[in-house]
């Protein structure tokens, strides 16, 4: 027999009433402008929009606010969002050759041309809390212009390589790619659909993968060949024009790795590449994007399974989505009273059943 | 008369300037609306952006980005304008199809009016990144040590 319920409503109004609250916080303290949250959260903004695949801050910083600080709450608000607006096509692939970069950093070349620029970076700071920020610290005063001129692009650095015939190539291909928010996923994933679907990926889940490749698990000794961050064009066709025009800009984040060679008698030793390309300042995810797409391609670069998490593309590229795994992590909270009343039942008559043939055997 | 290449290049500068543009300074830079009527109302929407594997490799699809987009004719002229622009501003899509429009009927008043501050200011915007970046960039220097004289 199955008995539907009803009820609740009272105490869900209730329940988002408070929300409502809680989120807004002390009244006498003054509400987040989720400007603020784009401006002074921007890595925040940058991961859910990465995982949300939707580039636009100002919504990302609402979704952050919305969701009080959840990001993958965020992220499922930016993705719900995203599923309302109609799609007008897709924009050319984007030159990251001709970036302008704010981040631009090789581990294996120290005299790469263009130079090393750090950027905004974390990095070389010492990890102790900064007091002054809790205290409405100052602004350090505004730097001087540099009166030498700046370079706008710098080239990759993978390509000096490339010249030599020291790194595998990428040639260019301009098959349409297959689309994940259009076909479900299907096995086995050719490279196009595992970088979308690693792009969008959570950045918790690929690092943890990503750290298991450099543990052993599937090693292929990754350099950094380059990683860099900057904002490029994105540039589409427009029918109605009868040619392409730039739409706008996004800033990406991309790393370039150079990985252990592959070679045989006949053909000569050669490095392989890893790829990592986000949305917005988003350096940790890129580099293990770039990790794990080298996994991945073990296939094609003809080495063995080695039966490694970080290479099975069916467990990597199932359970990297942040929304579709909390979806169902967490619809088991949601009431379950009538399969949980079949195990009890069942439960209680196995039971029954032990304790029977146990008092038989003690007759 | 611009021959139609020239007219093609121009407007495809104009429009990436005008898609580039903040909001709000377009509506300075074009603050009167001449008579229009909408061809497509504005219309939010998404654009996949897609990237190449390796940089240079194979098509993927990296992710949307949020597009706006309207098309006009000017009630005068009756020429056509298209606006794409970046974000969710439903008069930023208008105001740049009615700059196309107007910058077809004529390019050199739209030119200095629009097109030359937007152009200006989004040098001086790349140029201070720039020079933001170049400050971060590295000096090595060697240290010598352990050598025979």
């Amino acid at each position: 027999m199955y008995v539907a319920v009803k009820g609740g409503e009272r105490a869900i109004d209730a329940a988002h009433d408070w929300l409502d609250r809680a989120r807004r916080g002390p009244p006498d303290q003054p509400a987040l402008d989720s400007a603020q949250i784009r401006d002074q959260l921007s890595i925040g903004t940058a991961r859910v929009m990465a995982e949300g695949s939707l580039y636009d801050p100002d919504l990302a910083a609402l979704a952050i606010k919305q969701a009080r600080g959840d990001m993958i709450e965020a992220i499922f608000l930016i993705r719900a969002y995203r599923t309302t607006l109609p799609r007008f096509g897709a924009s050319l692939p984007v030159d990251t050759a001709a970036m302008q970069v704010k981040r631009r950093i090789s581990a294996t070349f120290k005299d790469a041309p263009g130079g090393q620029i750090l950027g905004p970076t974390f990095d070389y700071t010492h990890r102790l809390l900064d007091f002054r920020l809790m205290a409405d610290g100052e602004l350090p005063a505004d730097p001087p212009a540099l009166p030498e001129a700046a370079p706008d692009q710098v080239p990759h650095i993978l390509s000096f390589l490339n010249r030599d015939g020291l790194i595998e190539d990428a040639p260019a291909d301009d098959a349409a790619p297959p689309d994940l928010t259009r076909e479900p996923l299907e096995l086995p994933a050719d490279r196009p659909l595992r970088l979308q679907a690693l792009a969008r990926g959570d950045e918790g889940f690929l690092l943890g993968l990503a750290y298991s490749t450099q543990r052993g698990y599937a090693r292929n000794h990754a350099f950094v060949g380059e990683l860099r961050i900057g904002t490029v064009a994105v540039e589409m066709d427009i029918p109605e024009l009868g040619f392409s025009i730039d739409l706008g800009e996004v800033e990406l984040t991309e790393c370039e790795t150079v990985n252990q060679f592959k070679g045989s008698k006949t053909e000569p030793a050669q490095f392989t590449r890893g790829y990592g390309l986000t949305f917005g300042q988003t350096e940790r995810k890129a580099i293990a994007m770039a990790l794990v797409d080298r996994a991945l391609r073990w296939r094609e670069l003809g080495e063995d399974d080695q039966g490694a998490p970080a290479q099975d593309q069916e467990f990597v590229l199932s359970h990297c989505d942040n929304i579709q795994a909390t979806g169902f992590l967490e619809h088991i909270k949601l009431p379950h009273y009538v399969d949980f009343q079949a195990e009890l039942e069942l439960v209680r008559r196995l039971r029954a059943g032990t304790a029977d043939a146990a008092k038989e055997a003690a007759e | 008369m611009m021959s139609p290449e020239n007219m093609q290049a121009f407007r495809r500068d104009a429009l990436g300037l005008l898609a580039r543009a903040k909001p709000a300074r377009l509506a300075e830079l074009l603050p009167v609306s001449p008579d229009h009527e909408l061809l497509r109302a504005p219309e939010i929407g998404t654009v996949m952006v897609r990237g190449r594997a390796g940089g240079t490799g194979a098509a993927f699809n990296l992710g949307e980005m949020t597009v706006t987009r309207a098309s006009i004719r000017l009630t005068g002229s009756g020429t056509v304008g298209h606006g794409y622009v970046q974000g969710r501003d439903k008069d930023h899509a208008r105001r740049a199809a009615l700059a196309d429009a107007l910058a077809q009927d004529n390019p050199s008043r739209i030119e200095a009016d629009i097109l030359t501050p937007l152009r200006s200011e989004e040098a001086a915007r790349r140029a201070a990144s720039a020079s933001e970046a170049a400050r971060t960039r590295v000096e090595f220097f060697t240290l010598v040590r352990g050598e025979d004289e």
